[in-house]
């Protein structure tokens, strides 16, 4: 089996480049993909815990699924009302709204 | 009635006051669709007055709730006067922006059902995220109120500033969803359960587990985002200013309720073993909130978004009494919370009234003169504003009376006196505005603008502002039922301070 060191490490690196991404990346589209990998990075680390810490953390793994579905849904909802705007997605052109 | 949580139908009771809301919000939705058939038209008023017919009938249940008691604190969901108590301040800040907003909508031309039953399900995450003792509770009641308000925010689509609003609300608003659910699992992992009243034992040998505590900090800045804390407050000043301005007044006053009542349930009550540690990143973070969002809050022009930044700064006034974490702070905190939400949602309240057709005059000179032209709702709003900065003769002065008092209980003399400089920069701009209200001269063509609230808003903006009045000279009776409501919370001390009965 694998150890669960190696799973942690794995979910921590993930997370790490979700959140890195979202630093660092400028495309909407991008960042919310980099915001799914920070979700499934927890997502992981949930399943690879619940053989030492109980089942509830596969069955919190779904409630996850769930609510990541309902934000992509509104979240790319969002992203094509702005475009329709600004043409871009390119989250530097956003500046109507500052300070 | 005792629950034990044996039987699952004891959760159905435990739940009763969100299943009615969830329920009334679908019917909302409905009876909105019913009417219209395939027409494209604005939703009739009866769908705003049903819907504040659904959070009556809620708050009817949440007060039933008062009646039954849990067998033991461990249950999922909380059975207690706190939950009650903030599920009250939610209702009545979520009725306070239906209100404001009959008339509003129909002016920006997005009046449409969905708004009504979006509000109340953002209403139901909030009332199950005062209730939360579980962490993965917690998450979904915060994702039920979040998804449901980065539509809100965006609800008016073809307008390009709520669409920008909405669009950084929901990518910051979800990146801190990130940060809080990798914290649950590394908490989860290292306790072995999200329950809180499961970690609470294990603490002291958690307290040297670096995974618990990195999970901590993660919850932490997981929650700072949603109360909006300085620096994890980027999002809120556009999203506060893009967003339709009762959408505002109420994630200026519900959200930050009910994040606020998690952060005292996980933190105050749940971590209070780990005090030490998380107490001193609260407290940076609560200096620079009250401090950056005072001084920033001075240089703006826009009355909306200055709100934004006295809502940032009273953000950082709660933080204080929650830091005190004990009986003093928490009713100190439950007060403050009654009485912001009556003047934040209020003074919002004020801005749709001030404003001209679809456009939204936020700028200071539109206020020039408005004093005079609407006395009525000048003196309130001149109310409001001083409650907000903490003048005697006010609720907002009571308010931080108690938050210092508590604050200087738990030894915390830094932050009181903090709290109390920064207010004093608050006046300032506070200030600023009831000048410009009442010195100056409205521009001749302004004179004879009239003023574009409607009557129940009119109404609820004089009752709150009566309210805030009497929180000054009566504000025994709810200081004593807060005491009360923290009791399931904290041991309280024999006597309470101030001016209770």
């Amino acid at each position: 089996m694998l150890p669960l060191n190696a799973a942690l490490f794995l979910s921590a690196i993930l997370f790490a480049i979700g959140t890195a991404g979202v630093v660092v990346r400028r495309n909407a589209i991008i960042l919310f993909m980099c915001i799914e990998l920070m979700l499934n990075a927890a997502n992981l680390a949930f399943v690879a815990l619940s053989p030492y810490a109980g089942i509830d953390g596969q069955v919190i793994v779904f409630f996850v699924i769930a609510v990541a579905a309902a934000e992509a849904a509104v979240g790319l909802a969002i992203i094509i009302a702005v475009f329709r705007h600004a043409e871009s997605v390119d989250i530097r052109n956003f500046s109507l709204l500052r300070w | 009635m005792t629950l034990d949580f044996a039987s699952q139908a004891d959760y159905l009771l435990a739940l009763l006051p969100e299943i009615v809301l969830s329920l009334w919000a679908m019917l909302v939705l409905m009876v909105d669709v019913f009417q219209k058939g395939n027409r494209v038209e604005a939703s009739r008023p009866v769908v705003a007055w049903l819907s504040l017919a659904g959070l009556v009938v809620t708050a009817a249940a949440n007060g039933w709730l008062l009646t039954i008691e849990e067998a033991a604190v461990t249950g999922m969901v909380a059975v207690d006067s706190f939950r009650v108590f903030v599920n009250f301040i939610v209702l009545i800040a979520a009725a306070l922006a239906i209100l404001i907003s009959i008339g509003y909508l129909d002016r920006r031309g997005i009046n449409r059902g969905e708004f009504y039953a979006l509000l109340l399900f953002a209403t139901v995450g909030m009332m199950l995220l005062g209730a939360a003792r579980d962490l993965i509770l917690l998450f979904l009641a915060l994702e039920l109120m979040s998804v449901a308000l980065y539509v809100l925010v965006g609800f008016d689509r073809r307008d390009p500033r709520s669409s920008e609003g909405a669009l950084k609300y929901f990518l910051l608003g979800s990146f801190s969803s990130g940060f809080l659910l990798y914290g649950i699992a590394l908490v989860f992992g290292s306790a072995r359960s999200t329950n809180l009243s499961a970690i609470v034992p294990l603490l002291p040998s958690l307290q040297e587990s670096p995974m618990f505590l990195i999970g901590a900090g993660l919850l932490l800045v997981g929650l700072a985002f949603k109360v909006a804390v300085m620096p994890f407050h980027v999002w809120t000043p556009d999203a506060y200013d893009g967003a339709p301005t009762p959408v505002t007044a109420l994630m200026a006053t519900g959200v930050k309720a009910a994040a606020f009542a998690a952060f005292i349930r996980v933190f105050a009550v749940g971590f209070a073993g780990i005090y030490n540690e998380w107490s001193v990143v609260l407290s940076w973070l609560a200096l620079l909130t009250m401090f950056g969002a005072n001084l920033i809050a001075l240089t703006q022009g826009s009355v909306k978004r200055m709100l934004a930044y006295s809502s940032i700064a009273h953000a950082g006034y709660l933080l204080v009494a929650v830091l005190a974490a004990n009986a003093y702070g928490a009713a100190a905190f439950l007060f403050y919370l009654l009485v912001y939400t009556l003047m934040t949602a209020g003074a919002f309240g004020i801005v749709i009234a001030n404003s001209r057709g679809a456009n939204e005059l936020n700028k200071l000179d539109d206020y020039a003169g408005f004093g005079w032209r609407e006395p009525l709702l000048g003196a309130v709003f001149s109310i409001f504003l001083l409650s907000l900065a903490g003048f005697p003769l006010t609720g907002g002065f009571i308010g931080k009376l108690y938050i210092l008092r508590s604050s200087l209980e738990a030894g915390n003399v830094e932050l009181a006196v903090s709290l109390v400089l920064a207010s004093v920069i608050s006046y300032f701009y506070y200030l600023r505005v009831v000048v410009v209200m009442y010195m100056r001269p409205a521009p001749a063509e302004e004179a004879n603008r009239t003023v574009l609230l409607t009557g129940p808003g009119q109404l609820a903006m004089s009752v709150s502002a009566v309210a805030v009045l009497a929180l000054f000279f009566v504000p025994g009776w709810v200081l004593d039922v807060a005491q009360r409501s923290v009791a399931s919370l904290f041991t309280v001390p024999g006597t309470f301070f101030g001016l209770g009965p």
